[in-house]
């Protein structure tokens, strides 16, 4: 099976540890050529670890790792010349200047110099980092360093990229033009493998795999994971949730609530209604505004999975 | 005593432990320094290889051989060349030097006490050509003395060599390798523990507590200052015990001046520190700025006496020259604190004054 | 006196790196027990700002007061009466976590007894016992993050500054962490924080949004949210910062 499957990557049955720490165990998916898979779960999940065994920066323990068919442990120079990656708080030259880092990048990947100019351009549009070209890395604000990280990056388009938390501290505008960009890529057949904590991102993934200690406990499509979640969720809106969350943890019920901006989700279970919802709210005295059935996002079905599996 | 510079030593020490790799290589470090300056890179020389022409061939000038080859300084490798062949001797490197005693050397050390023997030397290393030139001289001496000359053959010697009357290395190299080291350690420690600081970002945090800046210097200061003493006192019982190197003087006068001149090692440190935003240049810095003129400017291998005037000058600056002259003279001379006012009071004023400068220029902010 | 009701007052507050104005004569005032939600996009000025409230840069010119004291001449009482968790992680990696709260105590100027009570009370508040004696470096993000705030609360300040806290922290994480917030605000202390999670921006009692140094709305996220016609603090977000990018 190994042999004739052509997925950029492929990843069989990965263990590894650190120490008495178990990292990763027993992962198994496939990333599929020109999508962008995205792997999603709590700090210390094992992500990262899995990232960095597919660059070949780490050896797995055990289990099957195929970078473009080849297994990565025997072909180290070849992954490492094929593969685009960005490590998780990666730190650029702070003494050279904007403009000097990405054309360091432009060159360290070879990349002709008209086309260095174009995507240069295509990249300041979403970085907006065009105005600061000439101000050191050092002198950025952090999410600025983050962007002109990423844009470096990006210098290259290799056909597969492995992206770790590519947007910690960006700003939401940049983000969703960082999302373009991507989406772009991927559709002229780049395959993409990230991760993020920002939730809304996993909906823009062709696929998602959650992670939780060290194991995939859900991967398919988002629609498709969403429907994992298949019991009725309620918005009891409220001008100060937390107190709404308090008042519930203090009532000590046993369904699903969580946080959220405008007020607290709660589900518990197939047939939980409105109006059992409503006694619930009236039995503690929780004040609320409104009440109205929501679609579940992928934050909800984090937040059960992390909760069930840390049961 | 004060809480705050407690909690930062405490820290600081345990950012030490952590770091066992380093804290390895800054024990061990002087250790191999010695040894190496103790065997490898001999200053002192043996066995030079040394070409001999007795045109005399009278039993004062076979004395005299016989003085010199029965020391291991001098490997006899040529004899009588004839003279039209000296150069090449030199030049295919046979022998590094070429003593000629004269025709007529014991006739006119009968007649004439001053007598002349010709000595040609290899001088395109001059260290070496200057310990060739000194063995002999001693040599001759010792000669002379012998034969009961009241007379000197004419020679000069170094001041230092009373001290050392055999001529040991060791007896220059350890008290100037714990000045060397001492002095970067001190330095080179605290420059980079502030700088590291800065560059993690972990400075920004305590910047924003209500610490003082001289409570910063001073907790940082002392661990790597405890850390420099156990590397002095490491180096001076080697070198004691070891190579052994006499300490004639007090060890207590002894290690209280090391603990002046450490002080004037972190004052120095901090001034880069606070110059400095990386750790690289920091180390950089450091580095150039003490080892040079440590080991070139301070005495410790050329003495201060033949250097160019400027020089002379500038070598008051160096802390390491005052310390010398401290360390060499209460090791090597015993001599009390006395005789060593006027270096100590250099010592601490170069440390007030890098002091100053560091304080005015330490930051409590972020700016640049 | 009117100052009294303020934690943290600004007004016409620049700051300048050369000729560049990374904040432009921004106005504000925080009231005591507020938790006062930063926002704007990336380089808008946002730890610029905090870092001159908090002593670490000196305004180029405006002025500003932090619990009653003047940033320009009172930053020694200033820093007395804040904490501050800088947006890059600056606790050490290679002390373990309770190192690093006893580290902190001490500096703060807590005695023996003190400092180890102290540690362990917020070795518990913060649920951190079984990480207690864990190296930093090894820790999840999100344990990392609530070890510095916990550091910036040993002091028992009025004012806490919290420069990104929940970047790069899950969902779950994040959570525990506003509630942290929450519960500090409950106590009457001022929280003065960032973010780019908009729905963690809704969990404030009063919003400012900045765009390059200026800050161009200030209000409840509700009625910012009426304003801009909007369900989610999202749209207002990317409606404000847009605004700018169009008519530039
Ligand atoms: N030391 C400095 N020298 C020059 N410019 C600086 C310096 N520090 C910050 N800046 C500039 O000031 C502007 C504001 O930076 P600041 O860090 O306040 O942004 P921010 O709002 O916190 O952004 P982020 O969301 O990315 O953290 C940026 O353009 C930045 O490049
Ligand atoms: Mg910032």
């Amino acid at each position: 099976m190994a042999e004739s499957n052509t997925n950029p990557i492929l990843i069989n049955n990965l263990q590894k540890s650190y120490g008495a720490v178990r990292a990763v165990r027993g992962v198994s998916f496939e990333v599929q050529e020109g999508e962008i898979f995205g792997l999603i779960g709590p700090d210390g999940a094992g992500k990262t670890t899995i990232i960095r065994i597919v660059v070949s920066l780490l050896a797995a323990d055990s289990g099957e790792v195929l970078f473009k068919g080849r297994s990565v442990g025997e072909h180290i120079q070849f992954v490492r010349t094929n593969v685009g990656y960005m490590p998780q708080r990666f730190s650029l030259y702070q003494d050279l200047t904007v403009r000097e880092n990405l054309d360091f990048f432009g060159d360290l990947f070879k990349v002709p110099l008209d086309v260095q100019r174009q995507r240069r351009e295509e990249l300041y549009a979403f970085s907006k980092l065009g105005p600061f070209e000439n101000r050191r890395a050092g002198q950025l604000s952090g999410g600025m360093k983050q962007k002109l990280a990423l844009s470096c990056m990006l210098m290259h388009e290799p056909d597969v990229i492995l992206l770790d938390e590519p947007t910690y501290g960006v700003d939401p505008v940049s983000r969703s033009e960082f999302w373009d960009i991507l989406k772009k890529l991927a559709e002229r057949g780049t395959t993409i493998l990230v991760t993020t904590a920002y939730m809304d991102e996993a909906h823009l993934c062709d696929r998602v795999g959650l992670m939780f200690d060290g194991q995939l406990l859900a991967l398919d499509t988002p629609s498709a994971l969403l429907k994992q979640f298949d019991k009725p969720l309620f918005l009891v809106e409220s001008s100060r949730p937390h107190e709404t969350y308090t008042a519930l943890k203090n009532a000590d019920f046993k369904g699903e609530y969580n946080l959220f901006g405008n007020g607290v989700h709660i589900s518990a279970g197939k047939d939980f209604s409105r109006n059992k919802l409503i006694k619930l709210l009236e039995e503690n005295r929780i004040e609320y505004k409104s009440i109205r059935p929501v679609q579940p996002g992928l934050e909800d079905l984090f937040l059960e999975l992390q909760r069930t599996a840390a049961s | 005593m004060n809480h705050v510079l407690l909690s930062i030593m405490r820290k600081e020490f345990r950012h030490i432990r952590r770091d066992p790799q380093t804290l390895a290589i800054i024990l061990a470090w002087p250790v191999i320094m010695l040894f190496l300056f103790g065997y490898a890179i001999t200053m002192e020389m043996r066995q030079i290889d040394t070409a001999i022409v007795d045109l005399d061939h009278s039993p004062q000038s076979r004395a005299f051989i016989e003085r010199v080859t029965s020391t291991d300084f001098f490997n006899v490798t040529a004899v009588d060349i004839p003279y039209n062949e000296y150069e090449k001797v030199l030049m295919e490197r046979k022998a590094r030097c070429i003593l000629v005693i004269p025709q007529d050397f014991a006739r006119k050390l009968q007649k004439n006490p001053r007598t002349k023997i010709q000595l040609i030397i290899d001088a395109s290393d001059p260290n070496a050509a200057n310990y060739i030139s000194k063995y002999f001289s001693q040599i001759a001496a010792q000669y002379n003395f012998a034969h009961n000359r009241i007379d000197f053959i004419p020679f000069t010697m170094e001041s230092r060599l009373l001290f050392n009357p055999d001529l040991k290395s060791q007896y220059f190299f350890v008290p100037g390798l714990i000045a060397v080291i001492l002095l970067l350690i001190s330095a080179l420690l605290t420059s980079i523990a502030i700088v590291r600081e800065k560059e993690l970002g972990t400075m920004e945090q305590i910047l924003v507590s209500p610490v003082r800046h001289y409570q910063i210097i001073i907790g940082k200061a002392i661990p790597y200052t405890v850390i420099g003493f156990i590397d002095a006192i490491i180096i001076l019982a080697v070198g004691h015990f070891w190579f052994k190197v006499p300490i004639e003087g007090g060890l207590l006068l002894l290690l209280g001046t090391m603990i002046i001149y450490i002080f004037t090692g972190l004052s120095f440190g901090l001034l880069v520190s606070t110059i400095t935003t990386s750790q690289r240049v920091a180390m950089m810095a450091a580095l150039v700025s003490t080892i040079l003129p440590t080991i070139m400017l301070s005495g410790f291998i050329f003495p201060v006496d033949s250097m160019p005037v400027i020089f002379q000058y500038v070598s008051k600056i160096i802390p390491a020259t005052h310390f010398l002259e401290i360390i060499r003279g209460i090791m090597l001379k015993g001599v009390g604190f006395g005789e060593l006012k006027t270096q100590i009071g250099y010592l601490a004023l170069i440390a007030f004054v890098l002091n100053a400068i560091s304080i005015r220029k330490f930051k409590t902010n972020l700016e640049p | 006196m009117t100052e009294n009701n303020y934690a943290v007052t600004a007004e016409n507050l620049t700051r300048k790196f050369g000729s560049f104005t990374a904040v432009d004569k921004v106005s504000f005032a925080v009231k005591k027990g507020e938790v006062f939600g930063f926002l704007g996009a990336n380089g808008a000025g946002k730890t610029t700002t905090i870092r001159m409230l908090c002593g670490l840069l000196q305004p180029t010119s405006g002025q500003a007061t932090v619990a009653g004291y003047n940033v320009y001449t009172q930053y020694e009482q200033i820093k007395m009466n804040i904490g501050y968790m800088s947006q890059r992680f600056s606790l050490y990696e290679d002390l373990t976590v309770r190192e690093n709260i006893e580290f902190y105590a001490g500096v703060y100027g807590l005695k023996r007894k003190q400092i180890k009570q102290k540690t362990e009370e917020l070795l518990t508040y913060l649920k951190l016992w079984d990480q207690a004696d864990m190296l930093t470096v090894s820790l999840p993000l999100g344990w990392k993050q609530r070890m510095a705030l916990s550091t910036a609360l040993l002091h028992d300040p009025d004012i806490i500054f919290l420069d990104e806290p929940t970047s790069g922290v899950d969902p779950d994480s994040r959570r525990n962490f506003w509630l942290l917030i929450y519960e500090l605000a409950d106590k009457g202390k001022t929280v003065f924080v960032t973010t780019h999670f908009m729905d963690e921006a809704e969990y404030c009692h009063r919003l400012s949004i900045m765009r390059d140094g200026k800050i161009v709305e200030l209000d409840e996220p509700q009625r910012l949210k009426q304003k801009y016609h909007a369900d989610t603090m999202q749209e207002v977000f990317l409606n404000v910062v847009n605004e700018g990018g169009s008519d530039k």
